[in-house]
């Protein structure tokens, strides 16, 4: 069992937790992720780790309430246990000899590109961040990301903060206005990534993108997580999440993410009216 | 007098009809007069050509006579000195090929039902002694076991009982390997499994459940934390595709996947968190124990149809002989010398969001014949041309085998593999080209069976006993 040992709710749908796991907190570097279950029967889920403390022995999550696993941690609170978590899992962000690097984050993806835009300054690098979120609302870590960053933009759907618009467009005026970059790292929903590889390729900068396929045992035994890279098959647990976005091919892996759809729908109900039950 | 009837008296086994719809155990196990009946089969022979037969050479004659004598539990601890786990090795070792092969009684008409017999020692015993394993001395030395399959948990065991302190690190949130996450509970109930763990946790034995060897710890760091010696018995790993195109369309599972699913995440239970497709018309690919499993499981989830396609004939069929017999009985239908060339998938391409797009529809298959004996005498299957037909399926199960995990072997210094990825054993001792690291199991010979598994654990424990003591 693993105790949670802080809880911040970073917007209405996105929440932090700091969790007790000490074996992952001395490992855990940026881009890896972990696995786990919040109680005996659940299901197994992966999210990256946005962070660790190992004097404290404590892994960071930060998560986006989507369906029936998340709706049931989020519902769990300080000094409460959760059931497994394992990891660290996948391969770690290729960070060295990197001068200067643009960092595109969507959505709760930001989350994730977090630690890799602390890594790269810690290391020196200049980094360049967009962060693009649907309103005002829904934007999550700015001042860490200020903090990490040379330079922020922030972006929103509507207007409502930052700059209106998607993050390929000051991605693309960056480049056009002659930043040189050694890569851009895409964080966020697949059709965001598709959308930031097809800016950069013409530019021929390597272009980063970490890949969220639906996953099980997180050790490579399965094949659940598998993606077409290169045209040749790749499982996203052992040999990624990050792969080389040109080669990665997008339709498919957001056709495959879309498998269980009904099913996943009908389970947040499920446990959205136990919840509701409960309250009354 | 012995039995000398020709045919092994039959398992009971739930009605093919219904049983194609639960998930309780398909055999039902002899009861004692039953047993006692078999037993009185065996003609107790000197030479006990059986013996030869069962790769961990369980006293074949010596259990039986147990058996006839009504001393069940005798029959049981004379099985358990060379078997760690008769109930689950009675119930799933291939004995046709083994034991039973090799038995007289298989001249003319049929074999002793050894691991029959087998199964019923092992139900009784865990049925009747509840009796808490004698804690054995501890000698002070630890060990390391990575993988809770039939190999780590025999080398575990056997260690704990000369008084190692053994912890088994499992990447998994539950312990038993292949048992608990790949073999279906109608073939064997995971409560025998569980009892086996259970056993290990009565002798000392720590189960660190979620600990991946060579991500949250790697075998450097467990001689840094003290450990002696290390069993790495890490299963078969990752699962094969074929290669043809449609491997990704929804509606593709590796036979780990859906196995995993359905077994591991209790995915058959209507109540169950983790998903699984429930297919009307499903094609399984391949042969094997583990192509069967993953048939017959389907069947259970509710499909009308489901088809085993392999490309070679029903001589080849490696499953166990029992399997296919069920599997035959329950309405599996065998498309034999057929090989798939391609998956098919529902395309609009008027409608991007059609929700239908992008699942499987069909599989294309081409016949095979067998042709000329090849060098090593067997005949390999060719393709007939222009036989392509399309088998109407709304899902595929790949069930083709497995190639070698990389995780334990990138993160070990000076750990040999052979080409095709096997950890490289001294095969007397299991020890790898690592000093104090033994492995065994399908790490090192690549999918085979539960029992020569727990072989290897057995033959590592006997060898790091040796190394430690002699300290
Ligand atoms: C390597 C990796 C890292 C991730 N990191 C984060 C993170 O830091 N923060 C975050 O909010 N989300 C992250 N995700 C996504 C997260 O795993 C899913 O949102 C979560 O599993 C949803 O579970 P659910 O039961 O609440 O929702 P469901 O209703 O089950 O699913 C909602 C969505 O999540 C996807 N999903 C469902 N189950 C899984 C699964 N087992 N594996 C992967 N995706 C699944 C579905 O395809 C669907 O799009 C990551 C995914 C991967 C593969
Ligand atoms: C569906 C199916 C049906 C089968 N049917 C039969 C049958 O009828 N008869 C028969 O004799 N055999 C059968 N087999 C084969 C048999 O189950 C295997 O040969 C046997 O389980 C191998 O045992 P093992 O101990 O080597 O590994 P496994 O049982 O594979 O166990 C390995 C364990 O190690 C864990 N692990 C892996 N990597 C790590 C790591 N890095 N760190 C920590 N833990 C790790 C895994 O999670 C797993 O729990 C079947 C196999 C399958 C898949
Ligand atoms: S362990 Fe398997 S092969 Fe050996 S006697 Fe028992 S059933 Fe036969
Ligand atoms: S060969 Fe058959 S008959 Fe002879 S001892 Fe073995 S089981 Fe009995
Ligand atoms: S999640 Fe099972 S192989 Fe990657």
């Amino acid at each position: 069992m693993y105790k949670i040992i802080s809880k911040r709710e970073l917007n209405p749908t996105v929440t932090m937790m700091d969790i007790e796991a000490p074996l992952v907190a001395r490992k855990a570097q940026p881009g890896q992720f972990i696995i786990l279950r919040v109680d005996e029967d659940g299901e197994r889920i992966p999210l990256t780790v946005a962070g660790c403390d190992s004097e404290k022995g404590t892994v960071k999550i930060i998560f986006q309430i989507v369906g029936a696993t998340t709706e049931l941690l989020n519902h769990k609170n300080e000094g409460d246990f959760i059931q497994d978590f394992v990891g660290p899992l996948g391969r770690a962000t290729h960070t060295e000899g990197l001068k200067k690097v643009a960092i595109v984050g969507g959505g709760v993806g930001c989350a994730i590109a977090l630690p890799v835009a602390q890594k790269l300054h810690e290391l020196g690098c200049e980094v360049h961040s967009i962060i693009g979120f649907r309103n005002k609302d829904l934007l999550i870590l700015e001042d860490e990301f200020r903090a990490a960053s040379d330079k922020l933009i922030i972006m929103t759907d509507d207007g409502s903060y930052g700059e209106q618009g998607v993050v390929t467009v000051p991605l693309k005026r960056l480049i056009e206005e002659g930043e040189q970059y050694d890569e851009v790292i895409a964080i966020g929903p697949l059709i965001m990534m598709k959308f930031v590889t097809l800016t950069t390729k013409p530019f021929g900068i390597k272009t980063i993108v970490s890949m969220n396929p639906i996953m099980i045992d997180g050790t490579g035994m399965c094949g659940g997580c598998r993606l077409t890279v290169g045209g040749k098959t790749k499982f996203a647990c052992v040999d990624g999440p990050e792969f080389d976005g040109f080669e990665v091919d997008f339709d498919e892996a957001m056709s495959r993410g879309m498998m269980y759809r009904p099913f996943e729908q009908e389970q947040r109900e499920h446990v959205c009216n136990l919840f509701k039950k409960e309250a009354q | 007098m012995p039995n000398m009837s020709l045919k092994k008296n039959p398992m009971p086994v739930q009605d093919p009809i219904e049983r194609g719809r639960n998930f309780k155990e398909v055999a039902l196990g002899y009861d004692e007069a039953t047993a006692l009946d078999e037993a009185a089969r065996c003609l107790n022979c000197k030479n006990m050509p059986c013996v030869s037969g069962c790769p961990v050479n369980v006293h074949i004659p010596e259990f039986i006579a147990k058996v006839r004598e009504l001393d069940f539990e005798g029959a049981y601890q004379v099985i358990n000195k060379s078997s760690s786990l008769p109930a689950v090795c009675g119930r799933v070792c291939p004995q046709e090929t083994q034991c039973e092969s090799k038995c007289v009684r298989g001249i003319k008409g049929e074999a002793v039902g050894i691991g029959r017999l087998e199964r019923f020692v092992a139900d009784w015993h865990n049925e009747h002694c509840t009796e808490a394993p004698r804690l054995p001395e501890q000698n002070g030395h630890k060990v390391a076991i990575v993988g809770s399959g039939p190999s780590g948990l025999t080398c575990a065991g056997d260690l704990a009982k000369l008084g190692y302190k053994v912890t088994v690190y499992e990447a998994l949130h539950l312990a038993g390997g292949v048992l608990v996450y790949g073999i279906p509970e109608f073939r064997l109930p995971k409560s025998i499994v569980q009892k086996e763990v259970d056993t290990l946790k009565a002798l000392g034995v720590d189960v660190e459940t979620n600990v991946v060897i060579g991500k949250t710890l790697t075998v450097d760091e467990l001689f840094e934390m003290g450990y002696e010696a290390i069993f790495i018995g890490s299963g078969a790993g990752l699962p094969r595709f074929m290669g043809i195109p449609g491997e990704s369309l929804k509606g593709v599972y590796s036979a780990n996947e859906f196995l995993t699913r359905s077994n591991l995440m209790k995915a058959y239970k209507s109540d169950a968190t983790t998903p699984i497709m429930h297919a009307k018309k499903v094609a399984v690919v391949g042969g094997g124990n583990v192509a069967m499993d993953a048939a017959r499981t389907a069947l259970r989830m509710g499909a009308e149809k489901v088809y085993i396609v392999y490309r070679r004939s029903l001589e080849e069929l490696p499953a166990r002989k029992e399997e296919v017999e069920h599997a035959m009985e329950e309405g599996i239908e065998f498309r034999l010398l057929n090989n798939p060339t391609k998956i098919i998938g529902f395309e609009n391409p008027d409608d991007r969001r059609d929700p239908r797009n992008g699942f499987v529809t069909g599989m294309e298959c081409i016949k095979m014949e067998l042709g000329e004996p090849d060098a090593s005498g067997r005949r390999s299957p060719v393709e007939v041309p222009g036989s392509e037909f399309v088998l109407d399926v709304d899902c595929v199960i790949i069930a083709i085998g497995t190639s070698p995990n990389p995780l334990i072997k990138s993160t070990t210094g000076g750990l040999d593999v052979n080409r095709k990825g096997g950890i490289v054993v001294e095969e007397a001792t299991g020890l790898t080209s690592r000093e104090g690291v033994y492995a065994g199991g399908d790490a090192v010979t690549g999918a085979a069976t539960v029992i020569l598994a727990m072989g290897a654990g057995k033959t590592a424990a006997k060898a790091i006993d040796e190394y430690l003591s002699g300290k």
